[in-house]
């Protein structure tokens, strides 16, 4: 499904040229849940943005389900990340005046769906990560597990093949952070491609397959079976 | 695609979730329109009343009066009309013959008197008159006749008066053929003027009585009007083309008649209506464009105030815009997406200007006795401008917030 060949990513910082990766090749399949850990500055974070399409490599191949993405131009990248990715951040990033089905139904507003079946569609992703009661509820009102609960929801609002989680956990509980786990992975096994870019070790434990980063470079990938236990 | 209609969504959801700085947003914009508007009406009230005024004492219309006119020729003459008594029966007759295109020469004399008649008093002007003067005046009669030649040169003791004369005097009772006491002369009334109301210039154009000129001349105005002089000459030309021909005419004959010497100044005057008219349109239309250029400056600065506001905003939501265009958004829609917030701020405030303006300048046509005036173009020029204000005032705005980079928007806390 995914695949990036000696991919490069350099940033200028006053004088010096920062190599956030440093030559990445990478082959991700259809259905794998995919833990991306490094410590901060190790490049994870610049993997992600350009995987999800928000930004380009300065050098490498993108393929996505075959298709070249570096080759998109502005418009192309906004439908690709509209329609093919579900991002899930950190900090949630609900917009705080529309409730709870609004959030859901934004990225169908900008994929062009009929506002019936938009919010027909919302409503069910609502339902299926346990919020179909709150969906007038906005983020104001409800806990941060909620919340994300509905940042995930409308990351699969457009019934994208891959879902990129940004430290989903990170400003959670244990407890709810867990139960954000439990929905990552029951989604996974429905056949989303997972990938979750954490520095949290006990989050990385859950899915199959671990990749290590460390100044720009993967350092190790650990496909091992039965890890997750 | 996304459909536009989400883009009027996406703004108004904005724009209804903080009412109350969305309304000071556009209120720069509502005192600007409002401005604009009333300042136009004002102008153009003031001009219509100008034009009313003119047109009230008749159209085509050439008056002659004694004395030399302001500021003509040499000498600092100003006499007011009727100080100087060059004017006469004779001039009157002479340019009824001998003007080509001359529809009604009409003498007057003019003075103030009590009426009284069934034991009800009134105070009103009085003006010795021939039968031309309707012509001149565009009056007419609404009930009995006007007197006619014979009885105007005659002297008889005839009058024709104004409504609010009427209804002072006889209440509902039909006033013809009723006495009615001039001063301390009986004179006879044989016909009612139809109302032509009030004038532009504020006086009641109904609140007056006309006599033969002789009768008038003679027995009312008294010692300030000697012999056979009159105060003014009102003359109509056919047709207003024939105007400044007829006034041309007009001014060689009386200058032949008073034997005035050549490059000496008259000793009478010729006020032609259709260029006053002319002078003072042109002078109430600078004052109007004046008024509204100053107006329109309010509505600049109210544009302004929503540049600010928005610049603030694209601040303030920079994360929302961040995770818009990660959700989809194309950097052109989150251009559309402001700027159209900006417009609606502004059309808006454009509607509600619009009406407070036209509300204002209602006020102020009843408070000032003004008629009330509202150009045609005032409502689509100024819904258009505050639009246009909106665009002009929310594109930067919307520029900065599509050339924000998604990834650094997301982080901004």
């Amino acid at each position: 499904m995914i695949e990036i060949e000696g991919l490069k990513k350099t940033y200028v910082m006053g004088e010096e040229l920062v190599h956030a990766l440093a030559g990445v090749s990478l082959s991700i399949g259809q259905g794998e849940s995919v833990a991306i850990i490094g410590p901060s500055g190790s490049g994870k974070s610049s993997l992600m943005n350009i995987l999800g399409g928000l930004d380009r490599p300065t050098a490498g191949r993108y393929l996505f389900e075959g298709e070249d993405v570096g080759a998109f131009d502005d418009n192309d990248l906004a439908s690709f990340r509209s329609r093919r990715i579900g991002f899930v951040f950190q900090s949630f990033q609900l917009l705080p005046r529309l409730t709870a089905l609004q959030n859901v139904e934004l990225p169908m507003i900008y994929a062009g769906v009929d506002a019936a079946e938009r919010k027909d569609r919302a409503a069910a992703m609502l339902d299926k990560v346990g919020l179909g009661s709150r969906m007038g509820h906005r983020p104001t009102q409800m806990s941060g597990g909620q919340q994300q609960r509905v940042a995930i929801a409308r990351s699969l609002a457009n019934s994208p093949g891959l879902l990129l989680a940004d430290e989903p956990t990170g400003a959670l509980d244990t407890q709810t952070g867990e139960e954000v786990l439990e929905l990552f992975k029951s989604l996974n096994a429905e056949g989303l491609t997972l990938v979750i870019v954490t520095h949290d070790l006990e989050v990385a434990a859950q899915t199959r397959r671990r990749i290590t980063f460390r100044d720009g470079l993967i350092v190790s990938d650990d496909h091992g079976d039965g890890a997750a236990s | 695609m996304m459909k536009p209609l989400d883009l009027v969504g996406f703004a108004t959801g904005a724009i209804v979730a903080h009412p109350m700085r969305s309304a000071l947003t556009s209120l720069g914009v509502v005192i600007g329109v409002a401005a604009v508007v009333m300042m136009t009406s004002i102008g153009l009230g003031a001009q219509q009343m100008v034009t009313a005024a003119i047109g009230g004492l008749g159209s085509n219309m050439l008056i002659i009066s004694p004395g030399a006119s302001r500021g003509g020729g040499g000498g600092f003459v100003s006499q007011g009309a009727g100080s100087g008594m060059s004017l006469s029966d004779g001039d009157a007759e002479a340019l009824k013959a001998q003007i080509d295109g001359a529809v009604a020469v009409a003498p007057t004399v003019r003075g103030g008197a009590q009426l009284a008649a069934e034991g009800a008093n009134w105070n009103t002007r009085v003006e010795g008159v021939t039968p031309d003067y309707l012509v001149a005046r565009d009056l007419t009669i609404a009930s009995g006749r006007m007197f006619d030649d014979r009885e105007a040169r005659q002297g008889k003791k005839v009058a024709v008066i104004g409504q609010t004369v009427a209804t002072e005097l006889f209440g509902d009772a039909d006033p013809v053929g009723k006495r009615l006491r001039v001063g301390a002369v009986p004179f006879e009334i044989i016909g009612v003027l139809a109302s032509k109301g009030q004038s532009g210039f504020g006086q009641d154009q109904d609140d007056i009585v006309l006599g033969p000129l002789q009768a008038v001349r003679s027995r009312i105005v008294g010692r300030r009007v000697k012999g056979d002089n009159v105060q003014s000459i009102f003359v109509k030309a056919a047709t207003a083309d024939d105007l400044d021909r007829v006034q041309e005419d007009v001014t060689n004959l009386m200058r032949e008649r008073h034997r005035i010497r050549p490059g000496a100044d008259d000793d009478f005057s010729v006020q032609n209506m259709a260029s006053i008219m002319e002078a003072m349109s042109a002078s109430t239309k600078t004052f109007t464009g004046l008024l509204a250029a100053v107006a329109a400056v309010s509505l600049l600065v109210g544009g302004i105030g929503i540049m600010n506001i928005m610049l603030v905003a694209v601040t303030e939501r920079t994360r929302e815009i961040g995770l818009r265009m990660a959700v989809g958004a194309r950097r052109a829609w989150v251009l559309y997406q402001f700027a159209l917030e900006a417009v609606v701020l502004s059309f808006a405030g454009g509607v509600i200007g619009l009406l407070l303006g036209i509300g204002g300048a209602m006020l102020m046509s009843k408070l000032a006795g003004w008629p009330m005036a509202i150009a045609s173009w005032a409502a689509p020029v100024a819904l258009g401008f505050s639009m246009l204000v909106g665009l002009v005032f929310g594109a930067y705005p919307a520029w900065r917030a599509a050339q924000l980079d998604p990834i650094e928007a997301l982080r901004r806390e």
